[in-house]
C-alpha cells in the first residue's frame, strides 16, 4: 500500500499515466468519429519508426522545440511565463538569415557567428519584457504577446528588403552554406560520396533524403549549460529564489529587478537558438512572409509543460512531441482521419499533466484510509 | 473628412466587438481568481461552431448561441481541472488552446467533407440597419454607421457585467472569492461553485467572441479566422486591470489602431505597410508605459483554493 502511494507521487509517473490518457481520449475521439483507432495508432507509429529517415526526421523537427520547450521550462524555473518564446523565435530566425547571407565567413566560424547574432537578436526581445516588467510593472503575458506580433512583421519586413528577397518568391535568399550544420554536407552532395552512401541503404536514407544536422547535439549542450547554471551557480540560485519567493529574496539582499531581465534575456537567447538551428539545420534555410504564428514557440510552452519544466526532461518530451507532430500525417495520408487529432491528443496530454495533482490526492486519500483501519 | 472619420469608427468597431466579448470574459473568470490562458481556444471552438450551426439550421442566431454552448463546454473542463482538482491554470489553459483548436479542425474535416475551411454560411448576422428596417442610404457617411449588431452586443454585455460585478450581491460575492476565498468561504459563499459559473461564463464569452468574428466580421470558419484574438483579449483584460469598462476601453483602443493601419496604409504611404502593421502592438506598449502602468491583479487570481487550508 505505502509503495502505491510513494509511486503516485512521483512526478514522473503522473506524466507517464497523462500520456497514456491522452491517447485514449484520441482513441475513443476516433472511434466515435468511425476510425478504428488501433489502424490510425499504428499508422503514426509506422510513420515515426517504419523507416530511418522518418527517425531522421522526427529529430531534425524536434530539435527547435527542445529548445523553446527549454527557454519557457527556464523562465518557468525562475518565476516567470515566457509565452513570447514565439517571437523571440522568429527574431532568432530573422538575424539568422540577414547574418547567414549578408556575412560571408569561413565554415564553423560563420555557424557560430550566425548563433550568436540571434541569441543577441532574441535576447533583446526577452530582455525588452524583462525591463518592462521590472521597470514598469507591466504584465509579462501582455508585452509578449504584443512582442511576437510585432516580431512576425519584421519578419515579413525582411522578407521585402531589396537586398534580402529572392526574386519571384515571397522569401529571402538562402544563407551560404558555410553557415550549414547538416551532416557532412560537402561529402554527401559531392559524387564519391553519393556512391559510397548508395552502398548503405540505412544511411542512405538518413542523409540523402533528409537534412540530418548537428542541431540535436548542440540542442542538448545547451540543455546541459542551462541545466548547470539553474543548479550549479550562485547566479543560478538567485534567479530561482527570485522565481520562488520575490519578498524573500529581496529582503537577503537579491537585485529582484536585475534578475527578472536576466532571466528574460536568458530565455531570449535560449529561443534565440532554435530560430538559428531552424534556419542552418534543415531546408529551406531562409525565412518567408508568414500570415500567422508558425508555434514553435507557443509548442515549446506544452513541452516544457509535459517535461515538468526540467531542462533534461525537455529533451524527452521534445522528441515525444516532435514525432507525435511528424508521424501524426500519417494518419491523415494513410488512414483519412484527421491528423489534428494529434492536436487534441497532445492537449489532453498536458490537460492531465495539469491535473497531476489527482493522483497526490489519491496517494492523499489511500494515506487517509490506511491510517483509520491502524488506528 | 466626416467620411473618413466614420470610417474610422466602423473599422475600430467592427475589429474591437469579438475581442471586447472575450476580454469580458476574462475579467469575469480573473475577478474569481481563475486565469484561464484558454480563450484562445475556446474563441476557434466558438468560431467553428457558430458558423456551423448558423450553416446548417440558416440561423445565425442559433450559431451564436451554440458558439456560446461550444465555448462554455470547453470552459467547463477548465473549471474542472482548475477549481476541482487544483491544476496549475496556465497548463491547463494551454491544453484548452490545444483542444479547442484541435477539436475545431477535427470537426471542421468531418462535417465539411474534408475541409478545415467550412463553407460559408447563407445568413450573417444581421447589421443594425436591417434590425431597425432602414433600406437604402444615400449618404456613405451614415452607410459607414451601419455597423454589426454585434457590436451594440458587446457594448450592452460591458454594461451588464459592471451593473453586475459592482452593484449587485453576486458580483460582490465573486469579486470576493478573487480577492480572499477563505473569509468569503467563511461567510458562506460557496467557493467552488462561484468559480466553475465563472470560468464556464467566461468560455460562453469567449464562445460569442469567436461567433463574432465568424458569423459577423467574416462569415466562415478557417484555421486563420481566429489568430491570437484569445491572448490579445486576455492582454486587454489585464490593460483595463480586470474591469469590465477598462477591457472594453483597450479592446476599443486596439481596434481603433487597426483602424489607423486600414486608413493610413494605401496610396502614398512612405512607411512600409508591415511596419505600419506593429502600430496597433506598439500602441498598446507605449500606452501602458505611460499612462497605465503597474497592474495588480486580484489577490487570489491563479491560486487554487482548498478549503481548510492557510
Amino acid at each position: 500500500m505505502k509503495k502505491i502511494q510513494h509511486i503516485l507521487r512521483k512526478p514522473i509517473v503522473g506524466i507517464l499515466i497523462s500520456i497514456v490518457m491522452g491517447f485514449l481520449v484520441g482513441a475513443v475521439i476516433l472511434m466515435v468519429a468511425g476510425y478504428n483507432p488501433a489502424t490510425a495508432y499504428g499508422a503514426m507509429l509506422r510513420g515515426i519508426f517504419s523507416k530511418p529517415k522518418y527517425l531522421a526526421q522526427v529529430v531534425i523537427r524536434s530539435t527547435p522545440i527542445i529548445l523553446t520547450g527549454l527557454s519557457v521550462a527556464f523562465a518557468f524555473q525562475t518565476g516567470l511565463f515566457n509565452i513570447g518564446a514565439e517571437g523571440q523565435f522568429i527574431m532568432g530566425t530573422i538575424a539568422a538569415v540577414l547574418v547567414g547571407y549578408k556575412v560571408p565567413l569561413p565554415p564553423v566560424i560563420h555557424f557560430i557567428a550566425v548563433v550568436a547574432a540571434a541569441m543577441i537578436a532574441a535576447g533583446l526581445w526577452g530582455a525588452i519584457v524583462g525591463f518592462l516588467k521590472a521597470k514598469f510593472g507591466i504584465h509579462e503575458v501582455i508585452t509578449s504577446i504584443m512582442l511576437n506580433w510585432i516580431a512576425l512583421y519584421l519578419n515579413n519586413f525582411t522578407v521585402t528588403l531589396p537586398w534580402m528577397k529572392k526574386p519571384g518568391s515571397e522569401s529571402t535568399y538562402e544563407v551560404l552554406t558555410s553557415s550549414w550544420i547538416v551532416v557532412l554536407n560537402n561529402w554527401k552532395t559531392s559524387p564519391e560520396g553519393r556512391e559510397q552512401l548508395m552502398q548503405h541503404p540505412v544511411l542512405a536514407d538518413v542523409f540523402i533524403r533528409t537534412d540530418f544536422n548537428y542541431g540535436i547535439l548542440i540542442a542538448i549542450v545547451v540543455v546541459a549549460i542551462v541545466w548547470f547554471i539553474l543548479n550549479r551557480t550562485t547566479k543560478g540560485f538567485e534567479l530561482r529564489a527570485v522565481g520562488f519567493n520575490k519578498d524573500a529574496s529581496q529582503f537577503a539582499g537579491i537585485d529582484v529587478k536585475k534578475n527578472i531581465i536576466i532571466s528574460m534575456a536568458i530565455a531570449g537567447a535560449i529561443s534565440g537558438i532554435a530560430g538559428a538551428l531552424f534556419i542552418t539545420g534543415a531546408m529551406p534555410h531562409r525565412i518567408s512572409v508568414l500570415s500567422a504564428m508558425q508555434n514553435y514557440g507557443f509548442d515549446g510552452i506544452s513541452v516544457a509543460l509535459i517535461a515538468n519544466s526540467s531542462p533534461f526532461g525537455v529533451i524527452l518530451s521534445g522528441l515525444l512531441f516532435g514525432g507525435l507532430k511528424y508521424g501524426g500525417a500519417s494518419i491523415q495520408s494513410e488512414v483519412g482521419a484527421p491528423s489534428e487529432i494529434i492536436n487534441i491528443v497532445i492537449g489532453v496530454i498536458v490537460f492531465f499533466v495539469a491535473m497531476s495533482s489527482i493522483f497526490r490526492m489519491i496517494a492523499d486519500y489511500l494515506e487517509r484510509k490506511g491510517e483509520k483501519k491502524n488506528a | 473628412m466626416l467620411n473618413t472619420i466614420a470610417l474610422a469608427i466602423n473599422i475600430t468597431l467592427m475589429y474591437s466587438a469579438p475581442l471586447i466579448f472575450t476580454a469580458l470574459g476574462s475579467v469575469i473568470t480573473e475577478r474569481s481568481g481563475v486565469v484561464n490562458i484558454g480563450l484562445e481556444g475556446m474563441m476557434v471552438m466558438g468560431a467553428f461552431a457558430g458558423v456551423t450551426a448558423a450553416y446548417y439550421s440558416e440561423n445565425p442566431w442559433i450559431g451564436f448561441l451554440t458558439a456560446g454552448l461550444a465555448g462554455g463546454i470547453l470552459a467547463l473542463l477548465h473549471a474542472v481541472a482548475a477549481v476541482t482538482f487544483r491544476a496549475n491554470q496556465t497548463i491547463s489553459g494551454t491544453a484548452l488552446n490545444f483542444i479547442g483548436s484541435g477539436m475545431a479542425l477535427f470537426l471542421s474535416r468531418m462535417f465539411f467533407d474534408g475541409a478545415t475551411m467550412t463553407k460559408p454560411v447563407p445568413n450573417k448576422l444581421p447589421k443594425i440597419f436591417e434590425v431597425l428596417h432602414i433600406d437604402q442610404v444615400e449618404s456613405s457617411v451614415l452607410s459607414n454607421m451601419n455597423i454589426d449588431i454585434t457590436v451594440v452586443l458587446a457594448f450592452l454585455f460591458t454594461a451588464l457585467i459592471w451593473f453586475v460585478l459592482y452593484k449587485t450581491k453576486w458580483g460582490l460575492r465573486l469579486r470576493a472569492v478573487g480577492e480572499h476565498p477563505a473569509a468569503a468561504d467563511t461567510l458562506g459563499v460557496n467557493v467552488y461553485w462561484v468559480r466553475y459559473l465563472a470560468v464556464i461564463l467566461s468560455g460562453v464569452m469567449a464562445g460569442f467572441g469567436g461567433a463574432a468574428q465568424s458569423l459577423a466580421v467574416v462569415s466562415l470558419f478557417s484555421p486563420t479566422v481566429i489568430s491570437g484574438h484569445g491572448f490579445i483579449a486576455m492582454a486587454a483584460a489585464i490593460f483595463g486591470k480586470w474591469t469590465p469598462h477598462g477591457a472594453m476601453l483597450a479592446c476599443l483602443l486596439f481596434g481603433f489602431a487597426q483602424a489607423l493601419v486600414v486608413l493610413l496604409g494605401g496610396d502614398g504611404m512612405v512607411i512600409p505597410p508591415q511596419i505600419l502593421s506593429m502600430l496597433p502592438y506598439l500602441l498598446t506598449i507605449i500606452v501602458l508605459v505611460l499612462f497605465v502602468g503597474r497592474a495588480t491583479a486580484p489577490k487570489a487570481s491563479g491560486v487554487p483554493y482548498q478549503k481548510g487550508v492557510r
